[in-house]
Formats: structure tokens, sequence, C-alpha cells
């Protein structure tokens, strides 16, 4: 669901088609008719947006039929848990939960989703399911009104496809058989996309299908190292290895606040204090003691949300005045993107790396209506980037792989890494701060900064390229001080590598700017990233999977609860009896030696906390949450609300859209068209095509792939097609109140008018990769999308809009 | 699994024998014996495919200081040597005569680009970042709150970035200048 895997990944999509041929089943559920459909067992068209009915109704079906995995659940999710007696669901308060603050229009208050505990801590339970607080029937109540009559309602998906898809998936449960679900951005790119993979993790929780092979939930995401810059992360709100961007709103004015509320007291999170400290090892070294807070203060702190979407809105306001694009192309790329461009012109200057001159750099004179540079003061610093294969570094793939590349040829002319002009431009930052007495300047100069080669590289002509792999033993972590000899210090340039994050100390003996990426360099010469030895049935040595080089995450639930395989089929990781400790085809992810049948003692802290049956050691009860008790801004429990723009009203609840979304009302430019408006009546969603990338900078200058993939087109049903006298290979206009864009039409029954809510809706599908650049052109289809942003991660809504079409051109004699 | 090497019976033997005649006295020219493929001689550089992230091996084949063709890696236990329609066109995207070679610079109300050196480049960005910090830091909020922070300049980074690129964008921009809005391509 929310993934078209084989035209968007089309060779991982080979081992689901092999998978198919050996007699696995395969379900694509999607508004789009695809290769990915073509293949399948049966395929399931539904409304864009509707997937939290789908699958609320499925949790309805497993709960109330109790054809979930008993042992499984019982033991490893927190479904037996009591929360608190003040939590109110969307059953009582139609369609919100407790805690709603109208005025601000967020979940100030999320106390009373909380566990409900006694006096030393512990999680008081009802094994028996009885208890009326308890998470199993708060889930009963909360899901009972989704329905296979909702189903038909809401999603427009017949009871009896419907059925099918529930009998596959507990046909494909318990010890001998699994299930896993795959998505895409067709789920992340909704105003309520957290809580559709919550609902896709509740369903695999219900179903036994997290930690074992050929279980999970694989997020399919969609670039070379898009799972990189999310660990190593490039975002505003997360440091290394998922540690929370320090915010002056919330109480982290010292280090000892900022890990009081954003570690853990029990669970792996306990060792918070080592990894935070670490981090701040790497970046200030000796400037970082204890007496200043290893330097905590110096790391900027948050005052709001400042995703990139809501800094457009910044940007608007002249609020930003530099901005840097490191391969980025939000000119056509990025959601409402004439925004986008209106926004670029308020800067002062902008810094622009790209291998072509996309969009983003030419704004200032070309566009999709005509643009005078007299007006426009924005100063552009345009520089020519090395492609992936002139530079060596590693790419973290969607299987949290990282994998090296060796550099083949030096980039062209002017051209350099990403690596080399961050590193340049560092040190001369440096020296222009370097004799500052400002205290706000303390930062930069403290900042440990020495990647130089020992020696240039052999046979290039650059020879001041940064040291990579001075910065990968960064990453994984070094010590700073010998344990025989606390006098025998040490530099990045001479430490010992730390063998993994086990090493890692909160006293200051050691450094490491990214925990979960430790154990990729355990020692010189041995970068696991660039393994290549595809051997054996995990390819242990293939690459480096974080964390400790784990294939599968939480793979402590491929056993049962005493540690033995569910069977001998699905085996994967185990106790061993007689050698004491877990074992198996894949490095455990659990505490190698910790018995199945350990129980905490009450008042545990840190990993003591767990039991020897609590496979979910990141959360501190070690459970599967079926309830989230913590952590997200929308509720515990997923609720269906119409998308922000909706051709129906919400037949759930009053409350039609998420009443906690990013809705950016008031401002300029985001008009909404009102729900089920005649203006407005199609529902367009968005995807991507196998030959093209993103906005196309990666593949609109490549003559082979515009031979296959030439222009930018519309797809539509014939029914609509006929309704508004469009011809197919004819030209049409969609139009949104954001904007209006052309395209060719594709008449096609890969596009089908559902019946929803007793009426025809109709959908049509809108690929996003042309703009006004490079060798092929076209409508952007960003133009047409709004700002509503989801509340937990600030994505918009490019996957469900509604718009208008109409046959013809844009402008008249085109 | 070894092959087994099954002895040849009599009348294969001298059917086989008869096949010889035509391999070593084929009708081809030297030119087409001497025919081999391009890559043959080429140093082969291990690498991953830019696009999707499902992280097919590639083989780059370099010859004379150049990358003559690129194709997938037999070896990578993810691919096995197949690549899907963009894969296929790294090549392309690599080796293309429309790529960037020199820096551009475009001035306030300008209405076109002129060429830089990048020495220049460098030095005057550098210049706009901190007299941009200096003019935008802020220390401690009203309340006295501390923030250490700049809202006025901002970073959008691509997913083809390497994950030692983003960590050291990471470090200088927030650890070293108080940069808050860092963002990616990953956010989208």
């Amino acid at each position: 669901m929310g993934s078209n895997m084989a035209e968007a990944h089309p060779i991982a999509f080979g081992y689901v088609v092999k998978a198919k041929e050996q007699g696995t089943k395969v379900i694509h559920i999607d508004p789009h008719y695809s290769r990915t459909s073509a293949l399948a067992n049966l395929y399931v068209p539904i409304r864009a947006g509707s997937d939290i009915v789908f699958l609320g109704a499925i949790i309805n079906y497993l709960l109330t039929n109790k054809a979930y995995f008993e042992e499984y659940v019982m033991n490893y999710t927190n479904i037996a848990a009591l929360i608190r007696e003040d939590f109110k669901d969307t059953e009582e308060l139609d369609g919100l939960f407790s805690g709603f603050d109208e005025q601000t229009g967020t979940y100030a208050d999320q106390s009373s989703w909380d566990y409900q505990r006694d006096e030393q801590g512990t999680i008081l339970t009802d094994p028996t399911l009885q208890n009326p607080h308890c998470v199993y029937q708060i889930m009963r109540r909360h899901f009972a009104r989704y329905t296979p009559e909702m189903v038909e309602q809401v999603c427009g998906v017949s009871r009896d496809v419907w059925m099918q898809v529930v009998q596959t998936l507990i046909e494909n449960s318990g010890r001998e058989r699994t299930g896993v679900v795959c998505y895409a951005v067709g789920w992340t790119q909704h105003s309520k996309g957290v809580q559709m993979i919550r609902s896709a993790a509740i369903m695999q929780l219900l179903l036994g299908n997290i930690g074992r092979p050929g279980g999970g939930i694989m997020a399919l995401r969609g670039h070379a190292s898009i799972q990189g810059s999310t660990d190593v992360p490039t975002l505003y709100d997360l440091l290394g290895g998922y540690m929370p961007q320090p915010s002056a709103l919330l109480p982290q004015q010292t280090l000892a606040d900022y890990i009081a509320t954003a570690g853990e007291k029990t669970g792996w999170w306990s060792h918070f204090p080592a990894y935070i400290i670490s981090l701040l090892k790497a970046w200030y070294g000796d400037a970082a003691q204890p007496e200043n807070d290893y330097g905590y203060n110096w790391i900027p702190k948050i005052i709001g949300d400042h995703s990139h979407l809501m800094t457009t809105y910044a940007m608007l306001d002249g609020k930003v005045k530099g901005y840097f694009l490191f391969g980025q192309n939000p000119a056509a790329g990025s959601t409402d993107a004439r925004l986008q461009r209106k926004a670029l012109e308020q800067l002062d200057w902008m810094v622009v790396l790209d291998l072509y001159e996309v969009e983003s750099a030419s704004f200032w004179y070309k566009g999709t209506e005509p643009v005078d540079p007299t007006k426009i003061k924005t100063e552009v610093f345009l520089l020519p980037a090395a492609a992936s294969t002139e530079k060596e570094g590693s790419f973290t793939n969607t299987q949290r792989m990282l994998q090296w590349r060796d550099k083949a040829v030096d980039p062209p002319g002017d051209a350099r890494s990403d690596l080399w002009f961050v590193y340049h431009l560092g040190k001369r930052l440096k020296a222009l701060y370097a004799d500052s007495t400002d205290p706000k300047d303390r930062p930069i100069q403290a900042l440990t900064w020495d990647y130089e080669r020992a020696e240039p590289e052999p046979g290039s002509r650059i020879t001041d390229e940064p040291d990579i792999h001075l910065v990968l033993k960064e990453e994984n972590g070094y010590y700073l001080r010998s344990s025989d000899d606390p006098q025998r210090t040490y530099t990045l340039r001479d430490a010992p590598h730390v063998s993994g994050f086990p090493a890692l100390k909160d006293d200051g003996s050691t450094a490491c700017g990214s925990w979960i990426y430790s154990g990729v360099y355990p020692e010189p010469g041995n970068n696991r990233a660039a393994s290549r030895d595809p051997q054996g049935y995990t390819f242990q040595n293939w690459g480096f999977a974080w964390p400790a080089n784990r294939r599968i995450l939480y793979n402590r639930a491929s056993a049962d609860p005493q540690g033995r395989p569910w069977s001998e089929r699905k085996k994967y990781v185990w106790w061993d009896e007689e050698q004491k400790k877990w074992t198996g085809f894949d490095v455990p992810d659990f505490p190698v030696t910790k018995p199945p049948d350990y129980r905490p003692p009450a008042g545990a802290r840190g990993m003591d906390a767990i039991g020897g049956s609590d496979p979910f050691i990141m959360k501190p009860d070690g459970k599967g949450w079926l309830f989230a008790p913590k952590g997200l801004k929308d509720g515990p429990l997923p609720t269906h609300y119409e998308s922000a723009e909706s051709p129906v009203h919400n037949l759930l609840y009053h409350q039609q859209s998420n009443p906690v979304a990013k809705y950016n009302r008031g401002r300029p430019h985001n008009q909404l068209a009102p729900v089920g408006d005649e203006h407005y009546p199609i529902l367009a969603t968005t995807y991507r095509l196998t030959e093209h990338h993103v906005s196309g900078p990666m593949t609109r200058w490549l003559p082979w792939l515009n031979a296959l993939q030439p222009a930018m087109f519309a797809e539509l049903s014939p029914e609509l097609a006929a309704e508004r006298g469009i011809k197919n290979g004819g030209w049409l206009v969609i139009s949104t109140p954001r904007g209006e864009i052309e395209a060719r039409a594709l008449v096609t029954r890969r596009m089908r008018p559902l019946n929803v809510a007793g009426r025809t809706v109709h959908q049509i599908g809108l690929p996003f990769h042309w703009g006004f650049q490079g060798k092929s052109t076209g409508g952007i289809t960003n133009d047409l999308a709004h700002m509503v942003l989801e509340p937990n991660v600030s994505i918009e809504e490019a996957k469900a809009f509604t718009c208008n079409v109409r046959p013809g051109r844009l402008h008249e004699g085109a | 699994m070894q092959k087994q090497i099954i002895p040849l019976k009599p009348i294969e033997r001298v059917w086989s024998q008869a096949m010889q005649i035509g391999i070593t006295t084929q009708p081809f020219s030297a030119e087409s014996r001497e025919k081999a493929p391009r890559i043959r001689d080429a140093k082969v550089v291990k690498s991953v495919c830019p696009y999707c992230a499902v992280g097919c091996g590639l083989n780059v084949y370099v010859k004379d200081g150049k990358v003559i063709d690129i194709e997938g890696n037999p070896d990578s236990p993810i691919n096995h040597g197949a690549l899907c329609p963009k894969g296929s066109a790294t090549f392309q995207y690599t080796v293309n005569p429309s790529r960037m070679t020199q820096v551009l610079y475009r001035a306030p109300y300008s209405d076109h680009w002129e060429v830089k050196s990048l020495d220049w480049a460098m030095e005057q960005i550098a210049q706009r970042v901190k007299k941009t910090r200096d003019e935008t830091f802020v220390e401690r909020l009203e309340d006295g709150r501390t923030v250490n922070h700049t809202l006025g300049i901002a970073s959008l980074g691509g997913a083809t970035l390497d994950v030692e690129e983003n960590y050291l964008m990471k470090k200088l921009f927030s650890g070293g200048l108080g940069v808050v809005s860092i963002e990616n391509q990953a956010r989208i």
C-alpha cells in the first residue's frame, strides 16, 4: 500500500515476483493501477487518503474475532497494559482524544495517554484483558466503527474484496507464516501520514509479523542515501542517531535537563548520556568539559517548526537571508513550487551546488511565467558538483545498509564533492572567526575540524580533498583517553577506534558523531561499509547495516517467549540453552546473555528493566506499542480524517480533517478547496515514473531517459475523459486553487472512478518530474499542491488533493 | 556445485573432433579475431547507484582516466548485475555535455551569469555566511532562555549526498554556526 514498487523500486520488486512464483500472495492496494498491480495476485483500487479506514477495519476484525497471533501479542505487545482512567478516546469526544487545546490546535496535554503505574513505577496490566482501561478494550471500542460497510462507503472498496485481503493476512500469520507490508511516500505524503504507517504497525504486531524473517514494514525509501540523511541527519529536529535537537520550548537549558527529558530511564535509550556526551566530544574536542556541560549550550536550540516548508514561509517573510541548496531543487521539487520560487526571490544570497543548472538556480531569469531579473535582488552562487562516481563515500540504502563507493575519476573542471565544499567553507570560517573574543563565536572556534589528508590522493589533480576516512572514523567513534593510562590522550588522527556503541562512555573518554553507525569502522583498514563478500543467508559481510550490522530489527521476536524459534521454517535468532546465549543467522538484537526467563526486579533501571521476553528494547517497557502512550502529536491510536481537501465529508466523525495538522491558514497562496467543492470535484494523486527521478535534475538532462519518457502527462479514466471531452494524447489543463498546469492526456483504465458515499469520485494521476530547465520540459505538478503539513513530521499532502480538469492548453495559441 | 566431467563416448569424440575443424580454421578476418569488448582492459571501480534507495551495485569501467561504461555489479546480492532504466543511465548522468564545470555568479538585479573562480566564490560565500550570522545571531530570547542560534541562514540538501557529507554539514552548520533550519529531501 502507498507504493508502486515495480516502477519506483524495480530491482527490489524482482524479489517480490520471485516470491510470488514460489507461492507468496501479493496484494496491491493503490488508487492507480500500475505494473505492481499487474504483477500482483490481487489489485484493490482505493480512494486516495482513505487507508486508515481500510486498515482500521482489519484491526477491528482481528480483535473482534480473536484472529490475532495470541502468544506473540500477549507477550510482546502492550495489549494488556492499563491506560490512565482520565484518557478519553475519539469515541467519547467525536474524533478528538483527551488533551486537545482549542487555542493552539495541538494536544498540549498528553499526560492522560500514559500508562497506569504503581508506586515503584511498574506498569499495571490486566492479562485477562477485561479491565475497561486496558489497551485491548480501548482498541475494541476505538476501532468498532471501522467496519466493512465503512470500507465500502469511505474507501470505495467492496467488502468481498476487502475480506479477501483479511483472509490472506490471517492465513499468513502465526508460528509458521508471516506477511510483510511495503509502503513509500504514498503513505508519508498525507496530513495523517504517520498514523497510516502506525495502522500498519498495529496490524503487523497483531499478526506477529515484526522482528521475524518475511515480516516487517518496509519503508521503501526513494533516494540513494535518504536513509543516511535521516540517520546522520540534515534535519532540523534531530542530532545524530535519533537524539532530538535541543529545544527552548522544553526544559532543556542544561545538559542534565536535556538528558532527563530526551533520554529514558529504562530500555536501551538509558544509554542516552553516553551517546550525547560522545557526540559533544566529537564536535568540540578538548573544549567540551564537564564544567561547561561538554559545550551543550553551543548547540543551537529550536523554537518551533523550522522544517523545510515552514522555512519557506520564513523566507517569504524576509527572515531568512542566506540559503544553501546541496543538490536539491525546491523551485520544482517542493510542494507549492510557485511559492518556493517566490521565496527564493526574497533571499539576499543563495548557494547552489549541482551537476546541472536546475530550476532553483535559474529562477531569477526563467520560470513558468515571464520573469524580470532587474526586480530580483537575490545574489546566486552556482557551483558545479562532483557526481557519485567522482568521489568516495557511503550511501545508506533503504535496508539501513551502508555501502561504500570507490572513486572512479576526478570531477570535471571546478566541480568538487560536497564534502570538499563543506570542509573548505568550515576552514575559511574558522579563519575568519579565529581572533574573535565574542562568546557567540566560541562554538565555531571550538569545533574540531581537522580532516586534512596526510598525503594527496595518488593520481588526482585535486590536492586538497579532505580525508573522508577521518570523517567515517568520527562517525564510528574513537577513544580520547587510554583506559590503561588515563594520562595518555588521543586526537581523531591517532586515536584507537571504538569497536561499536557498547564501548561509548558518558565520562568524556570517547567521541562518536553518530552512535547508531558505531561499528562501521571498528579498526584501521576495516571499513565495513566497503565489505563486499556476497556469501551467506543474511549477507553479513556485504555492507554494514546499522545498528551493529543487524539485518532485521527487534529479531528477538523471531523466537517464542521461551527463546525457541517459532517454527523450523521461520527460524532466525534463538536462545542457545547450552551456551547460554542468543545466536542465529543474524546479529541478535538483544543483550546476548540475557536468558528468556529473566524477569526484572521491581524498580529496575536501564536494560535491567527489560525482561528476557521483551524484544522491543528501544521502548522503555520493551513492548511493541499497539497503543502509543507518548511520542505522537496526533493521538495514541490512528483515526480516520479526510484529507485537507476532500470531495466528501468524514463519515466516521464530525471532525473533518486532522485536528492538529499544520494548515497554514491565512497564509497567502495557500487556499484550499472547500469539502465537496463543485469547482474542484476530482481527487488528484501524484507518483514517480521508472525513467525519471524527483523533479528531474538527475534525469531530464539525459537523452536516453527523455527518449523513454518524453513528456508530462496526466492519467485519467475513460469515463472522466468522456465527461470533459478530453482526448487520449490531447492536451488538458489541471487546476487547483493554487495554480494551473498543462499536460498530455493519457486516457486509461488504470484510473477508475470509485463509488464513495453514494456518489462517483473521479481520480487522476500525475507524475511530478517536470520543470522548465533541462532537455525535456513540462508542467510542474508541485505548483498544484498545497501547504497543509502532517503534524509529527511536517510533510506535505501531495498524495491526495482536489482539482479540476478541462481540455486544451494553458495559454491560447500555445 | 562442481560440474561433473563425463567422459565422451567414441562416436561423440569423432563428432567433437569434426567440429574442431571449424574452430581452428574459422573464416574470420584478423580484425574480427582481434575484436574484444571495450571494457576488457578497463579498470573496474565498485560503486552504488545514485538514484533510488535499493542500493544496486555498479561496476564503473575506467580507461585512460575516463569513465567509459557503467553496468550493474553481478556480485551484489541486491541486484546481481541487473539495473532499472535509471540505473542503466548512470553513465549518461555522469558523462554529459550539459554538466557544469565552472562557477557561475549572478549579482543582485543582474540579468546574466558571470564565470568566476572557485577560490573567489569560496571566499565570497564565507564572507556572506559570517556577515549574515553576525547580524542575525540570537544568544538568548527576551525571557532569558539560551538559544544560541541563527534563523537567518537555512540549508536544504538532496538525498544523493554521502553520509559523510551530511555529517560534516550538520556539524559545521549546527554545531559550529548555530544554523537551525538544516533540512533534507528526507523531509519530503
